[in-house]
């Protein structure tokens, strides 16, 4: 503590294992340097998963399956694109992609802020329980696909089925849908909705108009059995 | 799992490489599939009136210059044959499909693996790394080639059941992912008339698309049917004559990235195929949408 020249951590994957590099994220400890910098990420899995501390993290490529998973305090901010299950089950903390990711960002993610710049494949933040994840393009089919709680904001398009059998994440599009899913319909903004997506487009830093979104949500219908249904089973 | 990877040259410099770049995308994917590794390359056409068999066979030390000899002697001209391990490529002074034919009909202890103008596959079970040290790959010059590493679920482990299929002249197709409806339509299939060798559900993808293209379709309509008739998850990758192109069925479970620089397009299971390839650093990514054929042909002269 006490420590005002902030160093910053060099950490290169074409010499550093994977594993190397995870646990030495794991073990900082105060004192030591809270920047890191990781290059030659080459589509590797699982980089930056698991991290427990408010580490700020720069990674200057493309990273593969995985990144940031279980994500707790730290910033990551990955200058390239990202593959599968990008920030999966994230605490709280915050991703930053400059690229795509692939399918199922977020998913499961229970607090923190997820932002993608380019577009996120099928399946974005599908079981997200409490994490806000903002996409600047498309997302792909599926997304949204059981959300339970936490925002998803998609300043593109969105693809077939959106929010399917959703439970109560709000969800703010600003062009296009495909197809709603299964029990998710489009619902009238209250000022609270108004304020909460004016709020997270300021924190990915996005220049959009909250009156251009429409906003989606659960018609709660699937919630509980109902004898109406029966002939459906 | 399995892994794949596509490689289509826009120089005549990359193509030189082109066996050495392909060598080492299927090596990041030897993870995805330890079980068996395979090859299509596009090279060396055979002059007009000419064909290229691709030819396995099980046992060491085959007298494949006794077959290159028959053949000469069966179809004129000389031409030695290439050996590569367990394969060896005879260029035949006759059209594929009489030379195919020639080879199942005098020499059913060999495997015609490709027949056409230009493609060689080479397939073999065992561990993707050691594949391609064993077949000299990196030696390889081609416009483009495909690559496949297997891990199996649908069928056994062995050299006919590894991909990539070829069920036709200069076509071949690689699979991630299975299919529900193999059985009744290779039934279907083999009813009209098109040649399957195997137990194996993507082989039933490749006749597929042939049996789709000998009735007309050009590879793009065939690839769209398939999206109706094909029941199951797939990421396709399907080599022509021309080029090579790419399928994801409308799930996609099944990953895809893809990725263009100014010397070439590359697609593969995962970005790691992709980035030790030259170049990738500044070239553009993306993932293919589900559904959306994707087509790259080198232009006709």
């Amino acid at each position: 503590m006490g420590n005002v020249e902030q160093t910053i951590e060099l950490v290169d994957l074409a010499e550093t294992t994977i594993r190397e590099l995870n646990q030495r994220l794991h073990d900082v400890a105060d004192g030591e340097p809270q920047h890191w910098r990781i290059t030659h990420p080459s589509g590797l899995h699982a980089i930056g998963a698991g991290i427990n501390a408010p580490l700020e993290i720069d990674i200057d490529g493309h990273v593969g399956y995985y990144c940031a998973g279980m994500n707790k305090e730290a910033t990551l901010r990955i200058h390239g694109s990202a593959g599968v299950g990008l920030a999966e089950n994230i605490m709280s903390g915050a991703v930053i992609v400059d690229g795509d990711a692939s399918q199922s960002v977020g998913a499961t993610g229970r607090g923190g802020l997820i932002v993608v710049r380019g577009n996120a494949a099928a399946r974005c933040g599908i079981s997200m329980k409490g994490v806000n994840i903002v996409v600047e393009g498309n997302v792909g089919h599926l997304s949204g696909f059981m959300a339970q709680k936490g925002a998803l904001v998609v300043c593109g398009d969105a693809g077939e089925a959106l929010g399917d059998s959703i439970y109560e994440t709000h969800i703010y599009v600003r062009g296009s849908v495909t197809e709603l899913g299964a029990d998710c319909i489009e619902k009238d903004f209250k000022e609270f909705h108004t304020a909460e997506l004016t709020g997270l487009l300021a924190q990915a830093d996005i220049d959009a108009d909250p009156t251009e979104f429409k906003r989606y949500g659960s018609a709660r219908e699937l919630y509980n059995f109902s004898i109406d249904n029966a002939d459906a089973y | 799992m399995c892994g794949i990877a596509g490689l289509f040259s826009k120089s005549s410099l990359f193509e030189q490489r082109l066996g050495d770049h392909l060598s080492d995308m299927l090596i990041q994917m030897a993870d995805r599939g330890p079980d068996s590794a395979g090859v299509a390359f596009y090279r060396n056409p055979a002059p007009v009136g000419s064909s290229k068999l691709t030819l396995f066979s099980p046992e060491p030390g085959y007298d494949w210059e006794l077959i290159a000899g028959e053949l000469s002697k069966a179809f004129g001209g000389t031409h030695g044959p290439e050996v590569r391990a367990s394969h060896a490529v005879i260029v035949v002074d006759t059209d594929a499909d009489d030379a195919g034919r020639w080879v199942i009909d005098n020499h059913p202890e060999l495997r015609v693996m490709s027949a056409g103008e230009s493609i060689e596959i080479y397939k073999e079970k065992g561990d993707p790394r050691q594949f391609v040290e064993r077949f000299g790959l990196r030696e390889l010059s081609a416009t483009h080639a495909l690559g496949h590493t297997r891990m199996a679920t649908e069928s056994i482990v062995t050299t006919e059941h590894s991909h990539p299929f070829s069920t036709g002249l200069d076509l071949c197709l690689v699979h991630n992912g299975s299919l529900c409806n193999h059985n009744r339509l290779r039934e279907e299939l083999r009813r009209e008339g098109v040649t399957i060798q195997t137990d194996n559900d993507s082989e039933v993808a490749a006749a597929y698309l042939t049996w789709k293209m000998r009735e007309g379709a050009s590879l793009t309509e065939a690839l769209e049917a398939g999206l109706d008739d094909l029941d199951g998850f797939f990421t396709f990758a399907v080599g022509t004559a021309d080029g090579f192109a790419v399928l994801r069925d409308p799930i996609a479970c099944k990953p895809a990235v893809m990725s263009e620089s100014d010397e070439w397009v590359a697609m593969a299971s995962e970005y790691r195929a992709i980035a030790v390839l030259p170049g990738a650093a500044d070239a553009r990514v993306w993932e293919p949408d589900p559904g959306q054929v994707y087509i790259w042909e080198k232009e006709k002269v």
